[in-house]
C-alpha cells in the first residue's frame, strides 16, 4: 500500500488510549491532503480489543501482539514502527505526544532518516505540502515548521485535535516482527491511583498551587463536586505534595478542559503553557496582581481557605 | 566511570520572549541566555554519580556558538572536569535542529566513549524533547527518558545529595516520569538518560569553584572536523505570537462566580 500515513496507536489496559483518536484525527487530515491512507499500528500483549476499537474508526490496523511488546521499550517499539513504516511505504508517521509517543517517535525517525516535528498543535501549508505548528519557548511563540525529509514523523498534542469519529471499512491483521534484543529492561510500574477522571481527558480540572500549603483536601472536594480531575503546579509536585503525574505546564501535562480552576497558583508562564487553551479559566488567588488573573475569565481575589468551602457549597446548591 | 553531559545555551526562561515583527524568529537582543535548566539537573546528577564512584570524570559538551563556552564554564564551575564545544555559528532559524545536534553528539561520543550520557529531557527554547532519543538510536544504545526519583525534592535523600540514578553491575536503574505514574527501567551501559525536573536540585557554583573552572580545559571541535552535515531536517519557517486570551475579569464574590459559571460560561 503506497503512500500510507502510519499511526502508532497506544493501548492501555487493553483499551485504546483516547489520545490515539486525536492523533488519528491529525493522521486523517494529512491523508486527505496527501491522498494517502491511514494505517494503524498497535503493539502489546493482549491487544485484540484495542485493535478492534481502532479498526472501528475505519482504519486498517496492523496488530503486533507478542510478549516481546508487553512493555513499551523505545528500542523495540522503535524497530517495530520503523519496520511497519517501511512495509507500508509510509510518508508520515504519526503518534500522540504522550510519554510513550515522545519516548518512541524520535527513535523511529532516526531509523527512517526522518525529521520529527514534536508536540504539534496544528497543521498548515497548502494541499499536499503539510507544515506543522508547534509551541516554542514555553508557548511564548508558535512556530510553523517544515519537515524536509521524504518521511516525516509527527507527534501531536491530543488536546488540539478533536478525537476522530467512528467509521466503516476498518480491518485488523496480524503483524509479526521480532525486534533485536533490547538493552533496556522493564522493572516495574508504580501507578498513581485515582478514581477521578484522567487529567488530560477531563471536562473540568481543579488545580492547586503552593498557596494550598500542601493541603489538597479542598482542591479534591471541589474536584469531586464538579466531577473534575485534579492538577497541580510544579511547586506542589516538587515538594512531593502531589504525584508528578499531576503537573500541568510546559514540561508536564497540557490540558484544555471546558473549565480550569487555578487555586493558589501564581500563573508562571510555564504553568500557563499547560492550561491556556482551556475554554473557561477561573483563578482564585489572594494576590490581586498574580499573573494568573491576566488569563482568567473569572478571577476571585481571596483567601482560598475561606472561599473554596463556599464555592463547593454554592456549586452543590447550583446543581440541585 | 566517564559521564558525558550535554548543555545547551538557551534564552533565560525568566526573560520576556517576543516575536520579531517580520516573524522570522524571536527578538534576541537584550534577552539573557543561560544553560537549559534541565541540563543543569543532568550536570548535578553526573557530579553526584561521579563523587560516588571515584575515579570518574564528567565531560560537558555543548553544540553552539562561541558564546556557549559560557554555559560550559558554568557547568565546570558546578564541578565538572572539562568541556567540549562543537562550534556552530548559525543562529535564529539557522540554528542547529535537534537531529543535527544529535548527529554531532554521536561523533563526539564515539571519540569520548563515555559510560553514561546525561541530557535534559528537553531544551526550553524549542521544547522539542527529541535529541536524546535520536542520539540513542544513532548510537544503537538503550535509553531511559524523563529520569526522576521516588523521593521528593524536599526529602532526606535529596538533602543528602544522593544520586537518583543507581549504577549497578554495568547498568543504570532509572525511575521515569510517565503518564499515569512512575516506571522503573534497567538499561545496560553505555546508555542515554534524559532527565526530568524531579531528579534533583542543582547546586550553585561556589566562588572557589568558579575560580578553578577558569583553568579547566575546553576543547573546540567543528561539524566539518567531525564530518557531520548539519542540514536541518526540521526548519522553522516562521514564528508568531500565541493568541491572546481576553482574561482579566474579576468577580466580587463566590455567589457571582457561580452564577457566571452557570449562566454566562455554562460550564456547571
Ligand atoms: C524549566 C522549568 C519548567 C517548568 N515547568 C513548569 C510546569 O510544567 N508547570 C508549572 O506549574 N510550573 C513549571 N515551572 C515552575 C514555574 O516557573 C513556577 O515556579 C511554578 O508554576 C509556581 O508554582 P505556584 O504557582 O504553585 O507557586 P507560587 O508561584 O509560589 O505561587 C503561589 C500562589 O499562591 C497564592 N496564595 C498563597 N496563599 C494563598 C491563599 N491562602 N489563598 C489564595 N492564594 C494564595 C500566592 O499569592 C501565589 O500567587 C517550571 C520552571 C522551570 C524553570
Amino acid at each position: 500500500m503506497a503512500n500510507s500515513i502510519l499511526l502508532i496507536a497506544e493501548a492501555h489496559e487493553g483499551k485504546l488510549k483516547k489520545a490515539t483518536l486525536s492523533a488519528l484525527a491529525a493522521a486523517r487530515e494529512i491523508a486527505v491532503r496527501t491522498s494517502g491512507n491511514v494505517v494503524g499500528l498497535i503493539a502489546g500483549h493482549g491487544i485484540d480489543g484495542a485493535a478492534k476499537e481502532l479498526a472501528a474508526h475505519g482504519v486498517r490496523v496492523l496488530a503486533a501482539d507478542s510478549a516481546a511488546f508487553a512493555h513499551v521499550l523505545a528500542e523495540t517499539y522503535g524497530q517495530l514502527a520503523a519496520e511497519a513504516a517501511k512495509k507500508t511505504e509510509a510518508t508520515y508517521v504519526v503518534a500522540a505526544a504522550t510519554s510513550i509517543g515522545k519516548d518512541v517517535m524520535p527513535r523511529v525517525a532516526a531509523r527512517l532518516g526522518a525529521g520529527v516535528a514534536s508536540d504539534v498543535i496544528g497543521l498548515s501549508g497548502e494541499g499536499a505540502t503539510v507544515h506543522f505548528r508547534r509551541a516554542m519557548w514555553a508557548g511564548n511563540a508558535i512556530a510553523t515548521v517544515e519537515v524536509t525529509t521524504p518521511v516525516k514523523c509527527v507527534t501531536v498534542r491530543a488536546t488540539e485535535f478533536a478525537a476522530a469519529s467512528a467509521a466503516t471499512g476498518g480491518s485488523v491483521e496480524a503483524f509479526s516482527f521480532t525486534p533485536s534484543a533490547a538493552k533496556t529492561k522493564f522493572v516495574e510500574f508504580v501507578p498513581v491511583k485515582s478514581a477521578r477522571p484522567e487529567l488530560t481527558e477531563a471536562r473540568a480540572v481543579v488545580s492547586g498551587g503552593r498557596g494550598t500549603k500542601g493541603d489538597f483536601t479542598l482542591i479534591e472536594q471541589l474536584a469531586d463536586e464538579l466531577g473534575a480531575a485534579v492538577g497541580a503546579s510544579r511547586a506542589v509536585v516538587d515538594a512531593g505534595w502531589q504525584p508528578n503525574d499531576l503537573q500541568v505546564g510546559q514540561t508536564g501535562k497540557v490540558v484544555a478542559p471546558q473549565l480550569y480552576i487555578a487555586i493558589g497558583i501564581s500563573g508562571a508562564i510555564q504553568h500557563l503553557a499547560g492550561m491556556k487553551g482551556s475554554k473557561t479559566i477561573v483563578a482564585i488567588n489572594k494576590d490581586a496582581d498574580a499573573p494568573i488573573f491576566q488569563v482568567a475569565d473569572y478571577g476571585l481575589v481571596a483567601d482560598l481557605f475561606k472561599v473554596v468551602p463556599e464555592l463547593i457549597a454554592e456549586i452543590h446548591k447550583a446543581k440541585v | 566511570m566517564k559521564i558525558l553531559v550535554t548543555v545547551k545555551r538557551v534564552e533565560d526562561y525568566e526573560s520576556k520572549i517576543k516575536v520579531k515583527p517580520d516573524k522570522s524568529w524571536i527578538v534576541t537582543e537584550g534577552v539573557n541566555c543561560r544553560a537549559n535548566p534541565f541540563d543543569e539537573i543532568a550536570v548535578e546528577e553526573a557530579l553526584r554519580l561521579r563523587d560516588a564512584a571515584m575515579p570518574s570524570e564528567v565531560v560537558i559538551v555543548s553544540c553552539g556558538s562561541a558564546a556557549a563556552a559560557t554555559e560550559i564554564r558554568s557547568a565546570l564551575a558546578m564541578g565538572a572536569d572539562r568541556g567540549v564545544l562543537v562550534k556552530f555559528d548559525g543562529a535564529g532559524p539557522q540554528s542547529l535542529d535537534p537531529d543535527a545536534a544529535a548527529r554531532l553528539l554521536q561523533k563526539v561520543i564515539e571519540k569520548e566513549k563515555p559510560d553514561l550520557v546525561l541530557m535534559g529531557k528537553q531544551a526550553v527554547d524549542d521544547d522539542s524533547n527529541v535529541t536524546g532519543q535520536l542520539l540513542a538510536e544513532y548510537l544503537g544504545w538503550g535509553q531511559a527518558t524523563f529520569a526522576s526519583k521516588r523521593e521528593s525534592l524536599e526529602s532526606e535523600e535529596e538533602k543528602a545529595k544522593k544520586p537518583g540514578i543507581a549504577i549497578e553491575g554495568g547498568t543504570a536503574k532509572v525511575w521515569r516520569e510517565v503518564d499515569g505514574g512512575l516506571e522503573r527501567l534497567e538499561v545496560a551501559l553505555p546508555a542515554i538518560v534524559t532527565v526530568d525536573l524531579r531528579l534533583n536540585v542543582p547546586r550553585y557554583a561556589s566562588l572557589p569553584n568558579i575560580m578553578k573552572a577558569k583553568k579547566k580545559p575546553i576543547d573546540e571541535l567543528s561539524p566539518v572536523a567531525l564530518g557531520v552535515d548539519t542540514t536541518a531536517k526540521v526548519r522553522v519557517l516562521s514564528v508568531e505570537a500565541p493568541p491572546a486570551r481576553a482574561g482579566g475579569q474579576k468577580v466580587p464574590d463566590v455567589a457571582t462566580l457561580v452564577q457566571k459559571l452557570k449562566t454566562e460560561a455554562k460550564v456547571i
